[in-house]
């Protein structure tokens, strides 16, 4: 049942923000800050989740060059900043992170 | 020159097909993943006919398995989705003529790959009279292989129950890496990454992960001020001149 509430809320407020504006096509402005703002979103939103996945991936924070998840996730950002491009950047990420867990055994 | 209805959808297909294998390790993941978050394998299904937001359903999985409230990954996807609003803004002069089952349709069926598509095809070819069949191609093979590819995720999952102790939750960590590298090409940008991630650690002890839309916020308030401070800058440099 809580997955019913779940689906139907995720849905409801997914095509609502994605049929605003179709709906009232033409009648509003969308002013320029706001806009600017939304820009800065999905940056924001996906690093608040990929830092603490990587930094506390057991519940507390571990920094250090034991923990895989940030090594892997540190060679992935660096691959991404030359490589620009997804695909390596998973392939790379994921083949870093499975040597340090599974190889080295950190 | 006119453009049939069906070369248009068959021209759309074809515009999205390098997009969706981008797309199908994503399907999969998520339907392998599903299970051992706490989702349902119908759940997870009707997950990806119903709500069809790939990022959204990812971080659903992963607040799921955090122990989220359902109200708090609620509100999650709607601050995720935001960025929908950005591409229907940008779309909306070339809507606007259209019958609403149309719009709705659109609407329904706009995400990341979509937009790429459709306004790549408005940058080669301003006319909009059958734009719309185009907009329909490039949905439904969208959508057909996020079903799809949600499905064998499942599949798989269910013959590798332990499939999750291989690291596959990093796999999510990497893609959001990937996705958000593109994005840092100013200071703005690079300053909301940065406070959004250390107030996401800083936040990470707030019940049922609402930590993370304090996280976002701060992020995006950041970006903007910066942006906001650049600019006048600029303007105060072109008085001197």
């Amino acid at each position: 049942m809580q997955e019913v509430y779940l689906i139907l809320g995720m849905f409801l407020v997914t095509f609502s923000v994605r049929f605003l504006l179709f709906a009232v096509a033409g009648r509003v402005h969308f002013p320029l800050w706001l806009s600017q703002a939304l820009g800065f979103v999905p940056p924001a939103v996906l690093t608040a989740i990929i830092v603490p996945a990587v930094l506390m991936p057991e519940g507390d924070i571990w920094l250090s060059w034991q923990n895989p998840w940030l090594l892997a996730a540190l060679f992935a950002f660096i691959v991404a900043l030359i490589r620009k491009d997804l695909m390596t950047t998973i392939v790379a990420g994921m083949l870093a992170f499975m040597l340090l867990r599974f190889v080295l055994g950190l | 020159m006119t453009v049939s209805k069906g070369e248009e959808f068959s021209a759309g297909v074809k515009a999205t097909l390098p997009l969706i294998v981008g797309a199908i390790p994503f399907g999969i993941i998520f339907g392998t993943l599903a299970e051992t978050s706490g989702l349902s394998a119908w759940g997870a299904m009707a997950m990806s006919v119903i709500v069809y937001a790939g990022s959204s359903q990812f971080i659903a999985l992963g607040l799921l398995a955090a122990g989220a409230a359902i109200p708090v990954i609620i509100l999650t996807t709607f601050v995720v989705n935001l960025r929908h609003l950005l591409y229907a803004a940008n779309l909306v002069p070339k809507v606007g003529h259209l019958p609403l089952r149309w719009r709705m349709m659109m609407a329904f069926g706009l995400t990341d790959e979509t937009f790429a598509a459709v306004s790549n095809r408005f940058l080669r070819q301003a006319s909009i009279d059958t734009a719309h069949w185009f907009y329909l191609g490039s949905f439904v093979a969208m959508y057909g292989n996020w079903i799809l590819c949600t499905f064998v995720g499942i599949v798989l999952g269910e013959m590798f129950p332990d499939m999750t102790d291989w690291g596959l939750d990093f796999a999510m960590s990497v893609t959001f890496i990937g996705m958000v590298v593109p994005y840092l090409t100013n200071r703005p940008m690079w300053g909301a990454v940065i406070v959004a991630g250390a107030m996401a650690v800083a936040t990470a002890f707030m019940p049922h992960k609402l930590g993370l839309i304090v996280a976002a916020v701060c992020g995006i308030t950041t970006g903007m001020s910066l942006h906001l401070l650049q600019q006048r800058r600029q303007t105060q440099q072109q008085e001197v001149e």
